[in-house]
């Protein structure tokens, strides 16, 4: 089961409220399906400056493998506060732990709703739907 | 989606799997970075049963190719291979191809997406000749052992004939595990000594695991088209569908070893076209190195001086060579090695540099 203190969104982000700000990531099953599971196929990771606006739905930075490249969606609506570095220059974080130390920005939301998000559960859901 | 006689094989290996070409095959086995550098130091396994393999024959069989492909092949000896463009009148390709001189016949191997299209334009081009075109792919299998070890691997499976002595370029057939005359042609997609082998398909699991088997301490492992798509760009090989197409031809791809203008060879479909975009080239396909985070793609735009001068055929990060490379279409006097361009991901540059193709030479490594 997947951590229930999120939302998650269809483009496999997860997002969490952290105090008065909102960390955003992307799961361990966008990270498998980028990767084919080998962690060293993933090559880039490009993540905004802090002080970028970004909209529900838009594209905030992209992720990069061997094969192919991902945009990341932002789940919520606000203003980047801060960006998690260290990922850029080392991308197994992601597959070691995305939930924690594999967070990507952090945003200042618009407010503090998560509604139409979904939660683990359904999250879980959505992706056995997917496999058939 | 069509299957070769492996797909459980890599089912069962934990393979992933991807659509090519109407064909569902393995991607990579495992990380693709490390599949590349085991075909370079070692030795890899391809499942080639994809691409298609026609055998042409009958009285004007020789006469029918030299029509409609662009290399000479009457005038090659028997056992002798060419790699060659089927081309539309207009010159460009609908296919490229090697070709298999025979006695009196030609064994045609040809890119998996485009083998339908390939049969159709034979079928309807044979102009009153009297030839057979005979489209193997479903019966038959292909093997590719790839890599410095290859010789090594494979001559354990193959008895009364010596693979050193099988020239570049050059097929024979010989017993390969028990299986007698097997076609086996020293060719490859990887720029590395290899060997392909083709069989009829119910064989294709026996020898798989036979050539894992005595390859084993060699370090060969199975590789997917992850891999062999670095690989053949390391090695400059053009990929259908990237660096030729319906809009790029041969002579702009700086493939003219697949092109003959000899006047003993007659006419053939593509030639005047040809002959005529020789003396008006506009642009060339060149090799570009590029330093940085991002990984060049087709499509990518390619700028001098902040102007766009042409696009990414194909891009990959290089193990072999440390960096990104890229094949692109640039403007002529832009082509010279050396020369600074930049690469556009979506308004964000990265420098890029001219580099000669290919990238990589088994035979001139200190490169």
């Amino acid at each position: 089961m997947r951590p229930n203190d999120r939302r998650y969104t269809e483009t496999h982000e997860w997002v969490k409220l952290d105090g008065d700000t909102m960390l955003i990531g992307i799961t361990d099953f966008a990270v498998r399906e980028l990767s084919s599971g080998n962690e060293s196929d993933l090559v880039y990771c490009d993540l905004p400056e802090p002080g970028r606006s970004v909209e529900a739905g838009e594209t905030f930075g992209e992720i990069e493998s061997v094969k192919a490249v991902s945009d990341l969606n932002a789940p919520v609506t606000g203003e980047v506060v801060d960006t998690n570095v260290k990922i850029e220059e080392h991308l197994e974080i992601l597959a070691k732990d995305p939930w924690n130390d594999g967070w990507m920005i952090r945003i200042r939301p618009a407010n503090k709703s998560l509604d139409g998000l979904m939660d683990a559960a359904a999250y879980e859901k959505f992706l056995s739907s997917k496999k058939h | 989606m069509k299957s070769t006689s492996l797909h459980s094989v890599h089912e069962q290996s934990g393979a992933k799997l991807i659509e090519f070409g109407g064909w569902h095959m393995p991607v990579q086995y495992g990380p693709i970075l490390d599949e590349v550098r085991c075909v370079r130091s070692r030795a890899g396994l391809f499942d080639l049963g994809h691409m298609g393999r026609v055998h042409v024959r009958g009285p004007d069989a020789l006469r029918f190719v030299d029509r409609l492909f662009s290399n000479y092949c009457a005038k090659l000896s028997a056992g002798t291979i060419r790699y060659s463009l089927l081309c539309a009148e207009d010159g460009f390709p609908i296919d490229d191809v090697l070709l298999y001189r025979e006695a009196d016949s030609v064994y045609v191997v040809v890119n998996a997406s485009n083998t339908a299209a390939d049969l159709d334009w034979m079928r309807s081009h044979t102009g009153g000749l009297r030839v057979e075109i005979d489209d193997q792919t479903e019966r038959t299998g292909m093997l590719a052992v790839q890599g410095p070890s290859s010789r090594e691997v494979l001559q354990q499976l193959v008895t009364g004939f010596d693979l050193a002595s099988l020239g570049y370029y050059k097929f024979g057939f010989a017993s390969v595990a028990g299986l007698p005359t097997t076609r086996i042609s020293r060719t490859g997609y990887t720029g590395e000594l290899g060997y392909e082998i083709y069989f009829p398909s119910d064989q294709g699991p026996r020898l798989w695991h036979e050539i894992l088997r005595v390859g084993q301490a060699s370090g060969l492992t199975p590789i997917g088209l992850g891999a062999r798509d670095i690989l053949r760009l390391e090695a400059g090989m053009p990929l259908y569908g990237h660096e030729i197409d319906r809009e790029h031809h041969a002579l702009e791809a700086g493939l003219e070893f697949g092109v003959n203008f000899d006047a003993a060879k007659g006419d053939w479909i593509g030639r005047a076209a040809l002959e005529r975009a020789k003396s008006s080239p506009t642009r060339r396909l060149v090799g570009l190195v590029s330093e940085g985070p991002r990984v060049p793609r087709q499509g990518t735009s390619v700028l001098a001086a902040g102007r766009p001068v042409g696009a990414v055929c194909s891009g990959a990060p290089s193990p072999t060579l440390g960096t990104n490379i890229a094949s692109a279409y640039v403007s002529l006097g832009l082509t010279a090695p050396g020369t600074k361009l930049e690469l556009d991901f979506r308004g964000k540059t990265q420098p890029a540099i001219v580099r000669e193709m290919p990238f990589y030479s088994r035979t001139r490594k200190a490169n």
